[in-house]
């Protein structure tokens, strides 16, 4: 016969506040089973814990329920508590009556009732619960990096630094990411390259890093410690150990007109080419929806120039597996497409850009070597007008409603940069508030408006109507002054909102990690697990958690670094006991529950059973693995004969607490 | 159909003569032409019973579970919808391959036996099958019936053959069969309000007896233990207890075949209720489909079954509830 004792927290006003704590343990008193019930402040503190450790010895509990927080935060403290008392850490449940009750209900009697009928289920499940022990899982000593920019490379020599090999995944041709794509950095408006550029040399020379660029995540099994990862390598039609980045062949390529993305498409880059002059590897690509050859079958021209022999049409993707103990996704940002935003004339106009677009029409190697030109007619703007919150902070349902966050700081840095190079040009910035916090920040901000003179004018921009003499007519108003205005600008700057890169959904999918409503992957908790996503093992860095700047990814990146150096360094994890379990005796072998498993940790063995009246018969039935099973749970539900069940939450156990909340 | 009938018993007899296999699976003579019942043969003297006539409907895949473990080599006979669950078995790792020789054999569209007597009355003497009608004896004349309204309903809309290696074929004419398309009826339940479709079930599924026939047939239904009948499960039961079980036990059984289930008709020719328990099937069939992208239980061997595989195509289970003809359940 179990002996239960309950233990309900006040979490001082957070529960009790709500909950009438005493009535709960005085109640639940009287539930089969219990012998003890107490109520105390903060079962979490130490004294707390003293509580329920002498509670364990003098009434001899053989399971514990504390009503509380999530389990998500002190399931642990507690079940070390137990173990410390001699009981088995898995006899311990807990109750969630803080953010499943108290948090969430305003009526005391209500959520008092609430959490009677919440620690009564946790009962009924404790009273299902069977000791466990903790297995062993050895770690692979290797980390995979998702996306080649700054989070990536940044996480990747941090890693290699500590000794450990890492892979950088990118799926463009060459790493840097959007950063390599940026002309100047705020606040210290030192180039973007720059600084990037011996990063990036830094990470092609370190031996302990492989960069695997044009690559991409296919498939991923396994869990911490011991993914394996299957990458796509996409088909380059140049062999990379062979190609010495001599650009022969770009110049030898007759189909000149593919859009350069690197130069957000405003110029032209031939079929066969180096994205940017400092790309890692310094090894050319052949896209193959523009290469004649390719589309055809007709030219070669590049193959025949080429001195080294690196061009191989018949180059087919390969698909590689590799294990990794741990994984940082670092797949950044896109600026969202503007085709919701006719109002701005962004199609109709091409003197109305998005700011990445003028980050290149002001780098030296941008498609106007650094002068600014108007896209339309190649002159000088005079008037520039810079719009922010362009679907940013955006609830009507086009944009995003979120802030992007980095916007206030760049448009400030692009509106100081031409008023220093080209004094002759007026700036008009609208804005819905500047937000500038951040180290030397606002005197950023400020020196934009003090000393450089730019016009801030509070308030939005209505339309943008492109004048019959090129100039485009700026609709705004200013907030301030309470009035209409009217600019005639030549050129037109929106501060586009950013998105997570799209293809991180299918990462995200692959990683069996949570992705929010805007596509940022989420992180274990929003403020002391900032770095980790809920899936052990799998961390993030930079804009696929939210939006942030330079500085900001670098540090995430590093700290990501420090968490997966922390996971490598262990020789063995322990693995949760919680894992499925195949009945035999139930078992058809039908193999569902090994194609549902996301980690390989079902395999199949010919078992003799005997039939009664001295007959046997060899059947195939299910074996898991007990460190590779992760007790997801999907071979359970799949399971037609229910012959697989999860320890620590059996069918029966969740029958139970079902029950346990329908009963009156 | 005599010729066809005669080809199967010739193979069968070389099959048995020579050695190749042990055994033969088939369907054996019954009281009345329209009762063959599914029967192993294991010697040539004992093909004498052997039949093959427009009454057997029964799918004998399912018996290779328990004979493909015995001793020695079985030769199965293969219709066309038999043929898909041959494959979902193999699929499943329940059928040893290695033992069994799959022969398929041409079918022109079973009878079904209970259209017969809801025409012709309880007393049915004998039926012959004249390729487009039907003559049905009984014992106030003959009559002659258009075939194509007493076919069972799964050959309404046949499949034709699932691909099934190394099987040969026996076939001695051209076969043509109606090619409804299978989902228009349940097109129809889903056009119906809530109300209205609860109360045809409701009145479908209390004829349920819980004789267990649907169960037992069904080629998706051969768990080592059903749930059903597992005293643990918290779900066994095994009568017709009231109206939550009646209705819970064919939704479970069909919940639980679903991505598995190719349709083969078997639940509703076996019922003794007539109950059209396909349909329930093919609802799910059609939501999967809906949902999924097509996809034909058996039709070939380790078919990735859309529940057990995840592609980047599958829909949210946000947007899959609301989508057009799933809404309808």
């Amino acid at each position: 016969m179990h002996r239960i004792g309950v233990f309900i927290c006040w979490c001082g006003s957070n529960i009790a506040a709500t909950v009438d704590v005493e009535k709960v343990a005085e109640v639940i008193k009287n539930e089969k089973g219990v012998v003890f019930s107490a109520n105390y402040q903060y079962m979490c503190s130490e004294n707390g814990q003293q509580l329920i450790k002498k509670a364990i010895k003098e009434h001899n509990l053989t399971g514990i329920v504390i009503g509380s927080c999530s389990p998500r935060m002190h399931e642990q403290t507690f079940r070390r508590a137990a173990e410390s008392a001699g009981l088995n850490p898995y006899m311990v449940e807990v109750a969630n009556i803080r953010e499943h009750c108290s948090w969430i209900h305003k009526d005391k009697v209500e959520a008092t009732e609430k959490a009677i009928i919440l620690v009564r289920t946790a009962i009924a499940k404790v009273m299902l619960n069977a000791p466990l022990t903790e297995g062993e899982s050895p770690v692979t000593k290797r980390a995979l990096v998702i996306g080649g920019g700054i989070a990536g490379i940044q996480a990747a020599l941090d890693i290699a630094s500590a000794g450990f090999e890492v892979d950088i995944v990118e799926k463009n041709a060459t790493i840097g990411g959007r950063m390599a794509q940026i002309d100047k950095t705020f606040p210290t408006l030192d180039c973007a390259a720059c600084i990037l550029t011996p990063k990036m040399v830094e990470c092609a020379q370190n031996d302990k890093i492989d960069i695997l660029t044009y690559s991409e995540i296919d498939y991923v099994q396994g869990f911490v410690g011991n993914f394996t990862v299957t990458i796509k390598r996409k088909a380059r039609y140049v062999d990379e150990k062979k190609c010495t980045g001599c650009k022969v062949c770009m110049d030898a390529c007759p189909s000149k007109k593919g859009l350069n993305e690197f130069n957000m498409n405003m110029n032209n880059r031939p079929a066969i080419y180096i994205p940017f002059a400092q790309a890692i590897p310094n090894v050319a690509v052949i896209d193959p929806a523009q290469c004649i050859k390719l589309k055809t079958g007709k030219c070669g021209l590049c193959q025949m120039k080429c001195g080294a022999g690196a061009i191989n049409y018949e180059m087919k993707d390969e698909y590689i597996d590799r294990k990794y103990g741990a994984i940082v996704v670092a797949t950044g940002f896109k600026p969202i497409d503007l085709k919701d935003f006719n109002e701005y004339a962004y199609a109709d106009s091409k003197d109305v850009i998005t700011s990445l677009e003028l980050e290149r029409l002001m780098n030296a190697a941008g498609p106007t070597n650094g002068t600014l030109l108007r896209p339309s007619d190649k002159t000088h703007p005079h008037d520039i007008t810079f719009i922010q919150c362009v679907g940013s902070r955006d609830v009507s349902g086009c944009g995003k409603p979120y802030c992007s966050k980095i916007c206030c700081m760049y448009t400030a840095k692009h509106a100081m940069l031409i008023r220093e190079k080209y004094p002759d040009t007026k700036v008009h910035v609208f804005y819905i508030d500047v937000r500038t916090p951040g180290k030397n920040y606002d005197e950023f901000y400020r020196r934009a408006v003090e000393q450089y003179d730019v016009d801030y004018i509070k308030g939005m921009v209505g339309k943008i109507y492109p004048q019959p003499n090129g100039k485009l007519l700026v609709q705004g108003s200013n907030l301030i002054d309470n009035e209409q205005v009217l600019i005639e600008s030549d050129l037109v700057v929106l501060a586009t909102a950013i998105e997570p890169e799209p293809s991180v959904r299918k990462v995200a999918t692959l990683l069996a990690t949570s992705i929010d409503t805007n596509n940022f992957l989420t992180e274990a908790h929003p403020k002391l697990r900032p770095v980790e996503s809920p899936t052990a093992g799998v961390f993030l860095a930079g804009v696929v958690q939210g939006p942030r700047d330079i500085p900001e990814t670098v540090a995430m990146a590093s700290a990501c670094a420090a968490k997966v150096i922390g996971l490598l360094v262990k020789d063995s994890l322990k693995t949760n006991p919680c894992i499925a379990q195949s009945n035999e005796n139930m078992c058809n072998g039908c193999s569902q529950c090994a194609n549902v498993c996301a980690y390989g940790a079902i395999s199949y063995i010919d078992k003799e059973f005997r039939l009664g009246g001295g007959r046997t018969e060899v059947r195939r039935v299910a074996y898991v693995n007990p460190a590779v099973c992760q007790g997801c749970g999907a071979c359970t539900v799949t399971c037609p004969s229910g012959a697989m069940d999860l320890k620590g939450f059996s069918t029966k156990q969740i029958m139970s607490e079902v029950e346990a909340i329908c009963k009156k | 159909m005599d010729n066809l009938q005669n080809e199967i018993i010739k193979k069968a007899t070389a099959l048995l003569t020579d050695k190749t296999v042990d055994r033969v699976i088939g369907w054996k003579r019954g009281e009345f032409v329209f009762d063959p019942s599914p029967a192993t043969f294991s010697t040539v003297e004992s093909l004498k019973d052997f039949v093959y006539n427009s009454f057997c409907g029964a799918n004998l895949s399912k018996y290779l579970i328990a004979e493909s473990k015995k001793e020695g080599k079985i030769a199965v006979f293969l219709k066309a919808c038999d043929s898909y669950s041959f494959n979902q078995l193999l699929t499943e790792k329940r059928i040893k391959k290695e033992n069994v020789l799959p022969i398929l054999v041409q079918c022109n569209g079973m009878l079904d036996i209970f259209k017969i007597k809801n025409e012709e009355g309880e007393v049915v003497l004998d039926v012959l099958d004249n390729g487009e009608t039907v003559t049905v004896k009984s014992p106030y004349g003959d009559r002659n019936l258009n075939k194509a309204e007493v076919l069972l309903t799964k050959c309404l809309s046949c499949k034709g053959f699932a691909q099934v290696d190394g099987a040969e074929e026996i076939r001695v004419s051209e076969s043509t069969l109606p090619n409804l398309d299978r989902f228009d009826i349940v097109k129809e339940l889903e056009n119906m309000s809530e109300d209205e479709r609860f109360e045809f079930w409701q009145n479908e599924l209390s004829k349920c007896i819980r004789c267990n026939a649907c169960r037992n047939v069904c080629p998706a239904c051969s768990c080592t233990k059903c749930v059903f009948d597992n005293n643990d499960s918290g779900v066994a039961g095994k009568a017709n207890a009231d109206s939550i079980e009646e209705q819970l036990f064919h939704v479970i059984r069909a919940f639980h075949v679903t991505g598995r289930c190719t349709d083969c008709g078997e639940c509703s020719r076996v019922c003794p209720q007539r109950i059209p328990l396909h349909l329930l099937n093919r609802k799910f069939i059609k939501d999967s489909n809906t949902l999924y992208g097509e996809y034909q239980a058996g039709a070939v061997v380790d078919g990735k079954s859309p529940l057990t595989s995840f592609t980047e195509k599958d829909p949210d289970p946000t947007e899959a509830v609301n989508m057009e003809g799933v809404k309808n359940a």
